[in-house]
């Protein structure tokens, strides 16, 4: 029982870091119909960029909060300005040429920024100062550190705060208005290319925001953990229905606990057999079990076959 | 000009002449070292020439097609090698890998031929890491694999009771190992050349451009597409089993590192540089990938030496680096690659 119960502490962790990386691919692709490939990436520029301001800074003995703060902000920065340019560079050019060319140019993104980071963070595991404290405490048998509560309700409280920004404000109208039908909404004058740019402006400060969380759940940092994450994102997203943003959070909640209950259980249910090296299978498996049985996802609306 | 030159098979001949006396004559002014980087570059053409099959011929976005060549190299290691004490014919065992590459290719197309475009880009990029999970964690309980150390110590490939590992005089002139490799796979590439030519040619050619045109025009003109579509797949695959047998023999070391997601990109650039869907752009984005990344990991170090005096950028970054780029730059400005098909070129104009 206390097994069950820690793993899906674990899981939930996780999957809130997941679901909001997932909303990154969700809004994009409900918009503009495309996966950003390189979103993973965004995320990794996000936490290498935190830790850069925030080595100093825990130095300097400013209280860990704040030094967290201002490196997410710092963070967010960055990976605004990045997601934007993205979008400038690699997608908007192409969004009347074939399916396969933006995707390629995305792939190209991701390469590159990988290697960018390489180059300024160098190869190494960056391992993430403490800047909360890190104690465990009892959650009904199970262990929940402080790190974790603060994932999940920082988490939990971004993704209420997006939901208002999509349903309640002009913007979010204008990209709700946008993802029904681009053509329409601009002749409702909606600027189409504002609201995409927009689109990918808040999915980055999303990325970073879940890149500082996930390196400091983790406490380690490094220029190749984009992919990975970028992919269970991915997955997370489309479980729940690629385009429909609670289906993002749910996906990315259930995704964690899967994947945590995968990894806890997986020697046991295999006799040994199978151990938690194999935890990264568990979302491909899930992605590929997904769009086999139910390709709309959980939440998502049937969609129609495009070729 | 002489009339004699327009015709084609001077062409040939001048194109087999160079291809014989390449080996030899970049092996005595460069050194074997080069001869080896031409190796590769004739097994990754040929890998390009089965990925353009999926995703020139059929429009068919394939992520993980590294996983079939993993899985041509990994039966050739098991199967020929002291890791089992089992020692098979070679030429008994590339076929086999073909047609295990080629089932695997069915197995992964069946439950995703139905997806869309960039879904099936994401599902087969999956399945290329969980081969790749497989292949490093397969050591325990029982070892298949032999996990991350990866299989040493494979039988080279041997043609005519001549390992090609072993340098060979012949007609006095001194053949080394990389050079015997070298001959067999130009010959073996020149086959696959021939084969995707009258693939190309062929109903079922027409069929795969058909659906990459339009997938339900195609059905509604009879074509089985599902079945066409899993041909692909299988065929497709079945061009990386042989050259992943290749690959074990030649280097007869094999191990999961080889067969990174990374792989599966620079193949997919070398056919989507060279010109989605057209043999000779395929062959020259092939060359250009391989020969080129080499010349600048050689070069680029020196260079920087002379200009700043230190190595600055990391030349394997840097190589990677101008990777990426170079795939943004010709989607935006050459979409259908440096040397394109006619009739792709007029679709990517639109």
């Amino acid at each position: 029982m206390d097994i069950l119960l820690q793993q899906i502490v674990n899981g939930l962790t996780l999957g809130s870091i997941y679901a909001l990386v997932a909303l990154g691919y969700t809004m994009v692709y409900g918009i503009l119909g495309l996966i950003n490939f390189a979103h993973g990436e965004v995320v990794m520029v996000g936490a290498l960029s935190s830790l850069t301001v925030i080595r100093p800074l825990a130095a300097s003995g400013l209280p860990g909060p704040v030094v967290m703060l201002i490196g997410l902000a710092f963070a967010a920065l960055v990976c605004m300005a990045l997601g934007f340019s993205i979008e400038r560079v690699a997608y908007r050019p192409l969004r009347n040429a074939p399916r396969l060319a933006p995707l390629i140019t995305a792939i190209g993104v991701s390469i590159v920024l990988q290697q960018l980071a390489m180059l300024i963070w160098g190869r190494s595991y960056h391992s993430v100062p403490e800047l909360l404290p890190n104690d465990p405490h009892d959650f009904f048998g199970a262990s929940i550190t402080e790190v974790q509560i603060v994932i999940i309700v920082v988490a939990a409280a971004t993704m209420a705060g997006l939901m208002l920004l999509v349903n309640r404000t002009r913007l979010g109208r204008a990209m709700r208005a946008t993802a029904e039908n681009p053509a329409i909404a601009g002749l409702m004058g909606v600027d189409a290319n504002r609201v995409i740019s927009m689109t990918f402006v808040i999915g980055s400060a999303l990325a970073a925001l879940a890149g500082v969380l996930i390196s400091a759940n983790y406490g380690i940092a490094h220029y190749h953990m984009g992919f990975i994450l970028g992919l269970k994102a991915f997955t997370a997203a489309v479980l729940g229905g690629i385009g429909n943003l609670a289906g993002a959070m749910v996906g990315g909640i259930l995704l964690g606990i899967i994947e945590a209950l995968g990894a806890g259980y997986i020697g046991d249910l295999t006799g040994g057999v199978l151990g938690s090296s194999y935890q990264d299978v568990f979302a491909f498996f899930v992605l590929i079990v997904v769009l086999i049985f139910r390709p709309s996802g959980l939440m998502g609306e049937k969609v129609a076959e495009r070729a | 000009m002489p009339n004699a030159l327009r015709k084609p098979w001077v062409g040939i001949a001048l194109i087999a002449a160079v291809l014989v006396v390449a080996p030899l004559a970049v092996g005595a002014s460069l050194g074997n070292a080069w001869v080896r980087v031409l190796d590769f570059a004739a097994l990754y053409v040929m890998l390009a020439l089965g990925l353009n099959i999926v995703v020139g011929f059929a429009g068919l976005l394939d992520l993980g097609y590294i996983a079939f060549y993993a899985v041509g190299a990994y039966l050739y290691a098991l199967l020929c090698s002291p890791h089992f004490g089992i020692h098979w014919p070679v030429w008994a065992v590339l076929p086999l890998g073909a047609l295990v590459a080629g089932i695997f290719g069915v197995l992964l197309g069946a439950p995703t031929l139905r997806l869309r475009g960039d879904y099936l880009a994401i599902v087969t990029l999956g399945f290329g890491e969980i081969i790749r999970i497989f292949l490093n964690n397969l050591n325990t309980p029982v070892n298949i694999t032999n996990g991350p150390q990866g299989i040493a110590r494979i039988d080279p490939i041997t043609l005519f009771g001549q390992p090609l590992s072993r340098p060979l005089e012949f007609l006095g002139v001194g053949f080394s190992g990389v050079m015997l490799y070298y001959y067999l796979f130009v010959v073996l590439a020149l086959g696959i050349v021939f084969v995707g030519i009258r693939l190309q040619d062929s109903r079922i050619g027409r069929a795969w451009v058909a659906i990459r045109e339009d997938e339900v025009a195609a059905k509604a003109c009879g074509i089985n597409t599902r079945n066409v579509k899993l041909l692909a797949f299988a065929m497709g695959a079945s061009f990386g089993g042989i050259s992943g047998g290749l690959f074990a023999g030649f280097q007869e070391f094999v191990s999961p590192e080889s067969f990174s997601l990374l792989e599966s990109v620079m193949v997919l650039c070398m056919v989507v540089l060279g010109g989605m869907g057209h043999i000779p752009g395929v062959i020259l984005g092939g060359l250009l990938l391989t020969v080129l990344p080499e010349i600048f990991r050689q070069g680029a170090g020196p260079l920087q030496q002379a200009l700043f005096g230190t190595v600055v950028l990391d030349p394997e970054a840097l190589r990677m680096l101008l990777f990426g780029l170079a795939l943004i730059a010709v989607m935006l400005y050459r979409p259908a690659g440096l040397w394109p098909e006619p009739r792709h070129r007029s679709e990517y104009k639109q």
